[in-house]
């Protein structure tokens, strides 16, 4: 399990427990956690789950693929630390986490 | 006076509106209706990971288990309201109740649309909208099964996709002259058929449904065309209807939709909708559109939310949708309909990756990008700019997609 702080754009912070094997997009959905919509689900396919990893974290995360980068590539807030957080599933290593997210996903 | 929200529908919508509703600060009572047991879930996996069982309920789920009690929302899971009353402002439900409304929201989306042909009523014919559907089609899945699917739109094709995959029987029957004739270019038709034949499903055109056979089960399907189709199951996907019947008998404006203003709006002030059973104005296309996707769900449900807790956040957007069939990932933006060419970048004809651009007097107006994701991503943003575009410059894949749109 890994606990994960979620970063409004406004500074309101969020920390909820991640379970291993869930991806960050997707516990921040069913928490309702503002500033992350994930359309597609977790299917890389829309680029609504943006996320903003600070560079202690980002080591610790799996590599970007090809999908990933390519979405990213076109994301209007896109910074070089950033990441779709369908992609980043949770694990032990990332107890502590704090991501932020962009002003829109839009 | 109740300054209750009431939400008619438990899906994608009502989700996000109740999340939204929380989030714009709106603190009194909500309470959400739903028909089906679930809280509200995904549909799109429904066809695609769910079907195939690489995912679980768990997975599909929108929200968790305390999100609506830690939210403070009343949930009726398994509850059909069966009127709008406008004039003492409450609605009844089927089970003899009835709960008082300060204002409303309608999310009651849509629902399969039903082949009504001989022998629709025998065991092993199905439709797929919802989890207990999946569950029924889910029985059949064995190696060697025999199933036929009705219908080559995205439902079709994506369970034809994951049944091949298990090792099914699969004979598609569409009633036009190619698959997705409806949403796309021959093209990308002439595409999906020959992908779909790679892998074993057999696809067949022009054929129109004349009747289901068998005694209490099905075992073949008859066309029109004097053919007989043997099957032990069949998967009707032909598209579905928005459910707006009930805001129809409550006197609102329903015009192939519950007709809503850019804020959700209903012809009742008091009344929001948001979904696949709405009509909008988009401002993108300049007429009315009633959409069948997650996004528009999604960000009705956002905007009907604002509105009523006393914010404007216009809903004014281009449609974008997917579709996942094999390794073939489709994500289409906006709406080709009135397109006057087809642009093409990449080869369609070989290998599994290609856009085509539509254009309509040379404005962009949709793309469908098959594991294409920067032309997919760069079309959002030139659609919604209404960009007009080279078609030379679209076809030629030595530029990128960031120097077309420049």
């Amino acid at each position: 399990m890994a606990k994960v702080t979620y970063i409004e754009n406004n500074g309101t912070e969020h920390t909820i427990d991640v379970p291993n094997g869930t991806t960050l997009m997707e516990a921040a959905v069913k928490q309702g956690i503002p500033g992350i919509d994930g359309d597609c689900g977790g299917a890389c396919a829309c680029a609504t789950c943006m996320v903003y990893v600070p560079e202690e974290w980002a080591a610790k995360l799996p590599e970007v693929e090809t999908m990933e980068e390519t979405m990213l590539d076109f994301c209007e807030r896109r910074e070089d630390n950033s990441r779709l957080s369908c992609q980043l599933v949770a694990s032990d290593a990332l107890d502590g986490i704090k991501v932020q997210m962009p002003e829109s996903q839009h | 006076m109740a300054d209750d929200i009431l939400i008619i529908g438990a899906g994608q919508a009502a989700a996000q509106a109740v999340q939204s509703l929380r989030a714009e600060g709106f603190e009194g009572p909500i309470r959400l209706f739903g028909d089906e047991p679930y809280a509200p879930y995904q549909r799109p996996p429904l066809s695609k990971k769910f079907l195939s069982g690489e995912i679980g309920y768990d997975r599909v789920e929108l929200k968790g288990e305390d999100f609506y009690a830690q939210a403070n929302v009343e949930t009726h899971w398994g509850t059909r309201v069966t009127e709008i009353d406008r004039r003492n402002k409450r609605i009844l439900t089927g089970d003899g109740r009835e709960y008082a409304y300060g204002k409303l929201i309608i999310a009651t989306g849509s629902r399969v649309r039903e082949l009504n042909v001989p022998g629709f009523e025998l065991e092993g014919v199905h439709y797929l909208r919802n989890i207990d559907d999946v569950k029924s089609i889910q029985a059949h899945f064995r190696e060697g099964a025999k199933m036929v699917v009705v219908g080559g739109g995205y439902i079709g094709l994506e369970v034809a996709a994951v049944a091949a995959k298990r090792g099914l029987d699969v004979t598609v029957l569409e009633t036009a002259d190619r698959v997705m004739a409806r949403v796309v270019d021959p093209i990308v038709s002439h595409f999906y058929e020959r992908v779909h034949r790679e892998e074993g499903v057999k696809i067949e055109t022009g054929v129109t449904v004349a009747g289901f056979e068998g005694k209490d089960k099905i075992t073949a399907v008859s066309s029109g065309e004097g053919k007989s189709y043997p099957c032990d199951f069949v998967v009707v996907g032909i598209g579905i209807i928005p459910n707006t019947e009930l805001a129809a008998e409550a006197g609102l404006k329903v015009e192939n939709g519950i007709v809503v203003d850019e804020l959700c709006r209903t012809s009742d002030p008091d009344i929001c909708a948001a979904g696949d059973c709405t009509s909008h104005p988009n401002a993108v296309y300049g007429h009315r559109l009633r959409l069948e996707s997650v996004h528009n769900a999604i960000e009705q449900g956002k905007t009907a939310a604002a509105t009523l807790a006393g914010k404007e956040k216009p809903y004014d957007q281009v449609p974008w949708f997917w579709s996942d069939q094999y390794d073939l990932k489709l994500q289409i933006v906006g709406l080709s309909q009135g397109y006057t060419q087809a642009v093409v970048r990449g080869d369609p004809a070989s290998g599994r990756s290609f856009a085509v651009f539509y254009l309509k007097d040379g404005v962009l107006v949709a793309v469908d990008a098959v594991n294409r994701a920067p032309e997919f991503m760069m079309s959002k943003i030139l659609t919604q700019k209404k960009a007009v575009l080279d078609p030379a410059r679209i076809a030629d894949e030595s530029i990128n997609m960031k120097e077309i749109a420049g």
